[in-house]
This record gives C-alpha cells, structure tokens and sequence, in this order.
C-alpha cells in the first residue's frame, strides 16, 4: 500500500510542476502589461508602479520568477489579494470550509440516495419503478445546474418561503468561528436556532450541487449491479441460503463498488465546478464564487491562488481514489494500478 | 444503425434535437421579431396562456422588452454553434495528438501525455473559466475554452484505441506491404478508432452546450446583446418573483437540448458497441 502510494506521488510530480507552471503563466499570459491590468480603474503614480512591479519580482528574469513563485508556495504564501490586502491564503482558509460543507454535504445527499436508489433499480429490473428511477436520472443527468437551483429557489423560497434564498445563515445569529463548518459551529455555540438556520440555508443548495452526482451514482450503481447480480458467485451466495439482504450488500453491491468508486472520483470534478455555479447563484461564501467575484474584480492573485487551489484538490482527490481501489478490490492491491496514461 | 432505431429513447431524442437544428436554421424566419429589438411598451409581458399575454410575443418578452421567443430561437443557434466549432476545434487535434502519442511511444508521447494531464488536473468548467480569464469573455474564445478543456479526453482516446489497434495484425500487414507512418497513422488505424470517437463526440456536445451557457450564466461567456441562453438566465434571475417565464423557458431550452444529444449518445453508444448493450 504504502509502496503503491509513493509510486503514484512519483507520476504526480510533473503533472505539479506543470499545474504551478500554468498558474503561475495565467497572470503573465493576460494581454498587456500586468500591473495596469491588474490595477485597472485605481490610477497609479510611475513610482508606484515601479514599487508594484519590484514588490511581484516582475524586474526579474522569467525562470526566476518562476522559482521565486515555487519557494513562495513551498511557505504556503499564495500571494496578497489586490482589492482586500489581505494574504489570500487566509482568506482560502476561511472560505474553503463553506465549500467543503456545501459539497459534502452534496455528495452525501447524492451517495444516500443514488446507490439505494440504483441498486433496487437493479433489482426489479424492468419494473415501473426501474424506469422511473432511470428516467429521472437522465434528466437528472442533463440538468442544467444554474437552471435547477433557480427553479429551486422559485418553488422553495420564493413560492413556498420555506427556505432562505442565499447565504450560510440568517444574520440575526452571530457565530463565532470555531472550524468553518457553519453546522458545527452553530451547534457549538450557544445561540438558539441557529444550527436549525445553518442547515435551512445548506438543504438547497447542497440539493442543487447533488443531483448530477445522485443522477451518476443511481446509473452506475444500477449497471454495475446488474453486472454482478450475472456472476456465479452471486447464484453460489444464494445456493449456500444466505438471507437476500446478505447476498445483495455483501457479495452484490461491494464487488459494484469497484466501478462506482471510479464515477464518485470523477464526480469530484463536476462538484468543483458545479460548485462554482451553486455559489454563485445562492450567495454561498465559498472558493467558488470568491473566484468568480475576483474575476470580475480582475484580482489576478485571487484567481491565480484559486485555480491553483482547485487543480490541487482535484488532483488529490484523484490520488485517494486511486487508493481506495485498493481498499475496494484487493485484486488491485499492489497491482499496476490505474492503467489509464 | 439498425441497432439505434430500434432505441425508442434515443429515436425519439433524435427527433426532438432535430427540431432545434431545423429552429436554429430557420431561426430568421420563424422568429417574429429582431432578437435585439426593445419594445420598451411591453416590457415583462407573460406568455400568451398568462393573463395579460399578447399574441405579438408568443412566449412574452424580457427585461428590456425584448421578444423571448426570437431570442430563444437565435439562442439556439449560438448554442448549438459553439457547440459544433468546439467539438471540432477538440476533435481535430485531439485525433492528430492522439495518433502521434500512439505511434512515436519515445519522444511525443510522453510530453503530450503529461500537457494533458496538467489539463486534466482541473475540471472542464474551471479549465475554461482559467483561460477565459487569459483570453477575455466573448463567443470565439468560448470556444477556444471548451476546446481546450475538451482536448485531452480525444488525445486518450484516441491514443488508446489506436494502442489496441496497433496490435492487430492487418496493421502489422500493411506496415510490411511498405505503408509509411502517416499511412498507416490516418488511413489503416484511424478508421478502426472512430467509433468510441463518434460516442464521446456527442457526448462532449452536450457538455459543451452546457458549458456554453454555464460560462454565459457567469458573465464569462457570449456577451449581451446576443441572445445566449445562459446569459439571458443570468440577466434573468432578478425577475425570479415577477416574471417566472424568462427563468423558466431559457433553463427549458437548455435541458431539452442537452438531454436530447445525451440520449442520441448513449444510443450511439449502444448501437457502435455491442458488448456495452449486453451490460445495460
């Protein structure tokens, strides 16, 4: 295991350069000179400028700056954001909690409804219940995710006023930051209502980001069951009179684990994105919509910090996946590995 | 092909998608006004079957007044472009890369398949939204953006397939008749590697689409006036309470569009591959 890791940190080596090497091009690929740009409609004194162009190492020679670019990260330092001053790590760190709990809580949702959902799909194969299981996951599929969430908000908050429209909770309630979580520290803290607001303000937008993950997961969990429900060792589990549960969740649905492990990695991906959008549309404090406000701000460091962020994520996300294969199947254990590249 | 019709699903969303190519074509015709014009006299106006609707704008008007229904017909052809031109800006290197990856194992294909691993290290809409930020919004590097993102799926792809193609022995035939690299590159494997490149071809259409609007929606994308249906949500959503229609129709034209190309994909799929059909 430990092995299998160290070989697959080995090929990420220079898929990370390569992600640092981009980052760090995306401020000086931008059209005209970076400073004014990035500086835009706030005028600038030629000595400022000059101190500007000092203070980002921008005198220095490109591979120079690259390296200084790469010490700066190896200290966790992502640069300083141009609108707020504020390093950008620090506001990384507040921000990116919120996200964690939106698609958590998103994949959970999609995880506890797709795989039972895709697995009784299975089970009664052909049924009207099949079908409408399948039919709701294509569309699900397809959705539009900015779309959906304003549908949501149409019927839930502003038809039904049973839901808040947009943040993370209701401003009367004054949380004290204890971890980011805004569900655990309104639990923590001794306000009243407010863990209840925390979670009426996470239920819609969680459902939103969830539904092409739980639309994924209830198709390929239904395929990949209906492939293994043909094994043998599935008639020899029910030959041997093992109870149906037994046989289902036991020798079924953890050998369909295998490819379903794979789809839920890939969904990570469509949760950063999708994850973009949701903020957006709900106000949700997040990476996501912190790097589509610091666009339109033209904050280059910000997006910069951002897009490397997220490329960091998905690839480590990637790499547990990779892992957990092994923990799914031991076939796998010790074996070539993915042999995808 | 025999397999595909008999797909009910996908014969059916064939049919639907039809239809938006023949609305998109058609679209000066059939579309009763400029899709820019402003009637600042009926601004918001519902659709007809809404009390307070009008015959003269079938599916009511938006914001500024302008007709819904002529811009979601002229939409639809911005989507449905982008879509086409960014499947092909993908397409077309991504077979090029692809096949010279399969057949130079030592040089070329190491270097593309770590570029595109630095690509895939980012998922499709924050690829595109990294080089919109770079290039600037507006339809042609909309275009450029979904390409790129969609680029390193084909150069696999097609490097895979023709990695077990290469194998076969027709081509080690031709290889000994004298066929020369490029020969042998374009007209012995690529044939034979098309299939699953057709499949997710029309799968990549659909994200496409979906990223189109996704990246309109963010502001990132085509840019106002022209009618996109992704940034008319966006312009849209101020209006949720008082005009549900300009949510509602531009989000519907989106989903049906989409849906329609991932079900004539998925039938594509299990038409071109058989031992896929046996699994569903």
């Amino acid at each position: 295991m430990l092995q299998l890791l160290l070989k697959k940190l080995a090929t990420l080596v220079p898929t990370l350069l390569g992600v640092t090497l981009a980052a760090f091009a995306l401020i000086r690929l931008i059209p005209g000179d970076p400073i004014e740009i990035m500086v835009g409609e706030r005028r600038l004194d030629p000595a400022q400028h000059a101190a500007l162009v000092k203070q980002m190492g921008l005198d220095q020679p490109l591979p120079t700056q690259y390296l200084q670019y790469l010490t700066q990260l190896a200290h966790g330092d992502l640069g300083r954001s141009l609108v707020t001053r504020e390093p950008v790590a620090d506001e990384f760190k507040v921000l990116f909690p919120a996200t964690v709990e939106l698609a958590g809580t998103a994949l959970l949702l999609a995880l506890c409804l797709g795989l039972p959902l895709g697995v009784a799909a299975a089970l009664k194969r052909g049924s009207w219940f099949d079908q409408l299981v399948m039919a709701t996951a294509t569309v699900g599929n397809s959705m539009p995710v900015f779309w959906w969430g304003l549908v949501l908000i149409m019927t839930f908050s502003v038809g039904l006023e049973l839901t808040p429209v947009s943040g993370r909770i209701a401003i009367e309630y004054d949380v004290p930051f204890v971890n980011g979580f805004m569900l655990i520290d309104a639990a923590l803290s001794d306000e009243a209502g407010a863990w209840w607001s925390a979670l009426q303000h996470l239920v819609l937008p969680a459902t939103v980001l969830g539904t092409i993950p739980m639309a994924v997961i209830a198709r390929m969990t239904r395929s990949a069951m209906l492939e293994v429900l043909r094994e043998d060792y599935m008639r020899t589990a029910r030959a041997k009179g093992l109870s149906p549960v037994r046989v289902v969740v036991h020798h079924g649905l953890r050998n369909a684990l295998i490819p379903i492990v794979t789809v839920l990695g890939l969904q990570v991906g469509s949760l950063l994105g999708g994850a973009v959008l949701t903020e957006t549309i709900f106000s949700w404090p997040g990476i996501g919509k912190w790097l589509i406000d610091a666009i339109g701000r033209r904050d280059y460091p910000v997006v910069q910090a951002g897009i490397l962020i997220s490329a960091l994520i998905f690839i480590s996300v990637n790499l547990v996946v990779d892992l957990l294969y092994g923990v799914v199947n031991p076939r796998m254990r010790g074996g070539p590995g993915n042999p995808s590249a | 092909m025999k397999a595909f019709m008999a797909n009910r699903g996908a014969l059916l969303a064939l049919l639907v998608f039809a239809a938006v190519v023949l609305a998109a074509l058609l679209a000066p015709w059939l579309a009763p006004h400029d899709p820019v014009q402003q009637f600042r006299d009926h601004m918001l106006t519902p659709p007809v079957w809404q009390a307070g609707g009008l015959w003269q704008f079938p599916l009511g008007t938006d914001e500024l007044g302008r007709c819904l229904l002529s811009r979601l017909l002229f939409g639809a052809r911005v989507s449905l472009m982008i879509g086409l031109l960014s499947v092909l800006l993908a397409l077309v290197p991504g077979i090029v890369l692809g096949l010279l990856a399969a057949f130079h194992p030592r040089w070329i294909s190491p270097l593309v398949m770590r570029v595109m691993d630095v690509l895939l290290a980012l998922p499709g809409l924050l690829l595109a939204i990294a080089v919109i930020t770079i290039l600037g919004p507006g339809l042609v590097n909309t275009v450029i953006a979904i390409a790129i993102g969609a680029l390193p799926g084909y150069v696999r792809l097609v490097r895979g397939s023709a990695l077990a193609e290469m194998g076969r022995d027709y081509v080690t035939a031709s290889r000994l008749a004298g066929a020369g690299t490029t020969r042998l590159m374009f007209d012995t494997v690529l044939p034979n590697c098309m299939a699953p490149v057709i499949v997710s071809g029309t799968l990549s259409f659909s994200s496409a689409i979906l990223e189109t609007a996704a990246l309109g929606f963010l502001g990132l994308g085509v840019q106002p006036p022209l009618p996109e249906w992704g940034s008319m949500l966006s312009a849209a959503r101020d209006y949720i309470e008082r005009a549900p229609w300009v949510v509602t129709l531009p989000g519907l034209s989106i989903l049906i569009t989409v849906l329609a190309v991932n079900l004539m994909g998925d039938g594509l799929r299990d038409a071109l591959d058989p031992k896929l059909r046996a699994a569903s």
